[in-house]
């Protein structure tokens, strides 16, 4: 099947968070606490789109659809784009600019610090994901560049395990999906070394 | 046992009448939604808990200690709790509980007092009490607060009657352990059942009370029901419910939280927004129905007639 002719509807699904998001804040079913109902869901969003993104490389390996590759730069788009709403909620929204209480919690609040790591990683990954900028910094240290997607990844996991109370389940299973498709990423490079003709990224 | 009096109340802490007249009105407008809700068959909630048997609570007498900020709507006190013996979402006790019974119900009364250990039946254990409206802040550890109108009555009164002795330094709660009938407690995310302990002193506290309802109707299954602590200068979970076990003890009980996270949640809880959660600021509060964020005050505004119980203690300390 062609990857060009699913492609707007993968685009019009991704936007499908957003839209129920949307969709609850005009039938009032934002909960007592809407601020915060926003920023749990654009972070649980921009988690799965990464996880999304970084599964594309791996699917391609295991099931030979390598046009895949046409959707994973929209993909990653896509979390950016929930990485931003959830940023701006946090911004604008819960502590509407009171730059004081920001900058105490950035520094002294170590789950924020994570968060805001994995958010300042992705900003250069969205920059150069143009194909213009492609060609500029040429496909090696284009995808060199690209690798810090996972570290953005890591970052927001870590994120999400340092602000639970205590229930660690829902940051496990995220932290078990990132850590399977790392793993195999290292799996291919080991029983495939030098032989990359797909990239790892 | 000396019990601290409260400092003299000063009249802004006073509701106006007017304000209490319309709160007044407002149970009542409410209690008659309630009612035509009840005349139907199960009707849906809003997040789709069912609407649970309820029952108006007459004759309330208000109280001085309640503050005269305007309380939450009924829809946010019972759409967004924490109740982890039903899941970790604020969601998940107004959908879940209903699961549990509270029909029949005793409390188990016993340790250091001079009055015969007992199984008490609930109707006999309210029976002696004036039941009042404490409208109260209150400020969940997660830095979210409320205004709930409780229904209840001073729990100093209740210990009186069981006479503990002088060596009775400490209360200990307990939960209903249910795993049938509350889900959370199937999975091991805090220690089974929940526990929590208050210095005599501060149980004595004329604040303090154990509640049975809210806005004039007894408790929903997410609120605790049908008897859980209410105090208000101490952050939400020291507030524990639907009590089983109350015992005086000699040493200080070990809470939940604590043995959960000993360096994050200490016994004595009290809302102080200088000593920050070690991994979030206590220093605001989002109070949930506002837009701004609004900072904490010392013992959730209550300083004035508590501070004096930990005079010579380190708040940072003995967090």
């Amino acid at each position: 099947m062609g990857v060009r002719r699913v492609k707007p509807w993968v685009f019009a699904a991704c936007l499908i968070p957003l839209g129920l998001l949307v969709w609850r804040g005009a039938t009032n079913g934002l909960t007592a606490n809407p601020i915060e109902f926003i920023t749990h869901r654009t972070g649980d969003w921009t988690l799965r789109f990464l996880l999304i993104t970084l599964a594309i490389t791996p699917l391609r390996r295991v099931t030979a659809w390598s046009s895949l590759v046409q959707l994973r730069r929209m993909l990653g788009l896509f979390a950016f784009f929930y990485a931003v709403l959830h940023f701006g909620t946090y911004l604008v929204l819960d502590f509407f600019f009171a730059f004081d209480l920001i900058l105490d919690d950035v520094v002294e609040r170590r789950y924020v610090t994570a968060g805001f790591t994995g958010f300042v990683l992705l900003i250069p990954l969205a920059v150069t994901s143009t194909q213009r900028m492609i060609r500029r910094l040429g496909g090696a240290r284009w995808r060199r560049l690209h690798r810090l997607v996972y570290g953005a990844a890591l970052a927001g996991v870590v994120h999400y395990f340092w602000l639970v109370k205590v229930d660690i389940r829902p940051p496990l299973m995220y932290a078990m999906i990132l850590g399977l498709l790392l793993g195999a990423r290292v799996w291919f490079w080991l029983s495939k070394k030098g032989s990359g003709v797909l990239s790892r990224a | 046992m000396l019990i601290k009096q409260a400092p003299d109340i000063r009249s802004s802490e006073i509701t106006d009448e007017r304000l209490y007249r319309n709160r007044r009105q407002f149970i009542q407008t409410a209690s008659g939604a309630m009612a035509g809700a009840l005349a139907g068959v199960t009707v849906l909630g809003r997040y789709g808990g069912v609407v649970q048997a309820q029952e108006t609570i007459p004759n309330l007498r208000p109280s001085p200690l309640s503050t005269d900020e305007s309380p939450n709507s009924y829809e946010d006190i019972t759409s967004y709790n924490n109740f982890y013996e039903f899941g970790s979402d604020k969601g998940d006790p107004a959908r879940y509980a209903e699961e549990m019974t509270i029909d029949p119900w005793s409390v188990r009364v016993e340790g250091q007092m001079n009055t015969q250990a007992a199984d008490v039946d609930i109707d006999d254990l309210l029976r002696p009490h004036t039941l009042e409206e404490r409208v109260y802040r209150l400020r969940c550890v997660e830095a979210w607060s409320m205004v709930v109108p409780w229904v209840g009555f001073p729990l100093g009164d209740l210990i009186k009657r069981f006479e503990p002795t002088s060596r009775a330094n400490f209360v200990k709660f307990t939960t209903l352990l249910r795993p049938d009938e509350m889900r959370g407690q199937r999975s091991p995310v805090l220690r089974w059942p929940y526990v929590e302990g208050l210095r005599l002193d501060e149980a004595m506290h004329p604040l303090t009370i154990l509640a049975v309802g809210v806005y004039g109707k007894t408790l929903l299954n997410q609120q605790g029901p049908p008897l859980r602590l209410v105090v208000p200068w101490k952050y939400g979970f020291k507030s524990i419910k639907s009590i089983v076990k109350i015992e005086f003890v000699e040493d200080q009980p070990r809470n939940s939280w604590n043995i959960s996270a000993p360096n994050e949640y200490g016994f004595y809880s009290n809302v102080n927004p200088e000593v920050n959660h070690p991994r979030w600021s206590q220093a605001s509060e989002r109070r949930i129905g506002k837009f701004f964020r609004i900072r904490t005050q010392m013992f959730n505004g209550y300083a004035d007639q508590v501070a004096s119980l930990y005079d010579g203690m380190d708040l940072q300390r003995d967090f």
